[in-house]
């Protein structure tokens, strides 16, 4: 009776534990500590309603998370519509394909002083750059997926004239989406990291530029809240994903849990 | 009158790599409209090829496909396939009503008509409780009867039927025998149905063509004159199904024998 009770305090205490049992051995290391580069974890705890205002969130957290999502979204169209076209045609993957592996070898930071010669400091700059790394797993990603489509499907689809768009929307991009949910998901980490590392640069605003000031003003506790902040933003943003991906990949994941079990 | 559909001098090579497959050499058979026709052969006589040059998915090097006169060049809407992968053919992401659904959507029916056709189909095949599942919820019978289903909810001219009951064990297989035979019996529907087990095709067909080892030509059309009401306990003990069984089996036999095996 209480079992579904049970197994939800039981969930929820696998969850937790491991972050109590770290928390409690950073809080126990550094509790007194005089090391200035690494405070007691209650100096940040303290610090952190204090640094962390509504005032900044609004004027630091909320422009990068903009900026990701700016740069995450636009990288997502691009990557599904070109990962579209390069996955269904064989001509176009053997052009494509080399450039491609090229282009994805090379580090996205490196990009950075080079958009910001196109692209200025703004934050144009910012989003190109969390963009042009986000696109890779997608695109790649989309076009595994896409080229991945059963045979059987193909033909039933095309016997009983689902071509074009319907055959798009309903069958391949279906089809191709727990692939296309792992690029998207590579490229959420990505996109995190991007975002810290494009407001190092030139920024003005920021969560990576706020970390950067207190690291330059010796402001070290106030430094480690902002790395807190950025795990939690972290922490968040996968949290909203693997809901999402439960509700589009429901399906699959239904399927490869009947599967197992036959 | 025509038949309504007619295979002429169907011929399939398939080339590539150096290798060189004559799959179909000369088919030339006819189906007239209302009629269960039982393909035969040994296994890897090409009638998967067969099958798929009459549904317009492959194109065959010679000859023609005519469906009601005009000839096949592409999957003709008046033809649906019931392919033997079930599990590869229903759509996962999409309950059983959606994947039964979509064909008609792409006929641009009205949702009522959508609606009546996808109701009617499944109450058909004995499935209307299981409309809100996915197909992956369903045993591989259910999966197969839903596949069912959505052909007949396309209400095609004709139905293909590629080996369907191959993947099913053998107690669900006599039940899916039934059902195609009593689908067939109350809506009236063409059906061409190709198995590798001649006592489906006896017990199933009206007419049985047996197909010569690859590469394949007709080795024999033969009437089945089994009463009309067929049932799996009666049937299959009559003395004029072991006739028929057994003539069958002997051509089939010859047809192995007679063509140099190829290596397939």
């Amino acid at each position: 009776m209480s079992g579904g009770l049970k197994g939800v305090l039981l969930r929820l205490l696998f969850v937790v534990s491991l972050p109590l049992v770290l928390v409690t051995a950073w809080w126990l290391a550094s509790d007194d500590s005089t090391d200035v580069y690494w405070p007691p974890l209650r100096t940040i705890l303290t610090a952190f309603p204090d640094v962390w205002t509504g005032e900044r969130l609004r004027a630091d957290v909320l422009p990068s998370v903009l900026r990701l999502l700016a740069g995450y979204t636009s990288a997502a169209v691009v990557g599904l519509a070109l990962g579209t076209v390069i996955g269904s045609y064989r001509r176009v993957r053997a052009v494509c394909e080399p450039v491609l592996e090229f282009l994805r070898a090379v580090p996205p930071p490196v990009l950075v002083p080079v958009i910001m010669l196109f692209a200025g400091i703004g934050d144009t700059m910012k989003i190109a750059v969390i963009a042009s790394g986000c696109v890779w797993p997608i695109l790649l990603n989309t076009v595994e997926g896409v080229r991945a489509v059963d045979s059987v499907m193909s033909e039933t689809a095309r016997s009983y004239g689902i071509t074009g768009t319907a055959r798009l929307r309903n069958v391949v991009l279906r089809s191709a989406s727990p692939q296309i949910f792992a690029g998207l998901r590579q490229a959420l980490s990505i996109g995190i990291i991007l975002m810290v590392i494009s407001e190092m640069f030139a920024a003005s605003n920021g969560l990576g530029f706020t970390i950067v000031q207190f690291q330059r003003g010796f402001a070290i506790p106030d430094m480690w809240t902002g790395i807190l902040v950025l795990g939690l933003l972290g922490f968040a943003l996968s949290v909203v994903f693997r809901l999402v991906e439960r509700r589009v990949l429901g399906w699959y994941h239904g399927l490869r849990a009947s599967s197992r079990r036959s | 009158m025509h038949a309504l559909l007619e295979v002429s001098g169907l011929r399939k090579v398939y080339e590539g790599s150096g290798r060189r497959v004559e799959a179909v050499r000369d088919l030339t058979f006819t189906v007239d409209a209302g009629e269960l026709v039982c393909l035969v052969g040994p296994s890897g006589c090409g009638k998967t090829t067969l099958l798929k040059c009459v549904a317009g998915l492959l194109n065959p090097t010679a000859g023609e496909v005519l469906l009601g006169g005009r000839p096949v060049s592409g999957p003709p809407p008046g033809m649906a396939v019931v392919f033997q992968e079930y599990g590869r053919s229903l759509f996962p992401w999409m309950r059983v009503r959606d994947n039964v659904e979509l064909p008609l959507k792409q006929k641009k029916l009205s949702r009522s008509r959508r609606r009546e056709l996808v109701d009617d189909a499944l109450t058909s095949v004995g499935l209307s409780d299981a409309a809100g599942a996915y197909p992956w919820q369903l045993s591989g019978g259910m999966q197969q009867r839903v596949a069912i289903a959505r052909a007949l909810a396309y209400e095609p001219d004709v139905l293909l039927m590629d080996e369907p009951f191959a993947a099913v064990d053998a107690q669900t297989r006599a039940d899916l025998e039934d059902l195609v035979r009593g689908l067939w019996r109350e809506r009236g529907i063409t059906i061409l149905f190709v198995t590798h087990d001649i006592d489906e095709a006896v017990y199933l067909g009206e007419r049985v063509l047996i197909l010569s080892a690859s590469p394949t030509v007709v080795q024999e059309q033969l009437k089945v004159d089994l009463p009309v009401e067929r049932d799996q306990l009666h049937t299959r003990v009559a003395p004029r199904f072991a006739e028929l069984r057994t003539h069958v089996y002997e051509q089939i036999q010859a047809a192995k024998r007679g063509v140099p095996l190829s290596k397939d």
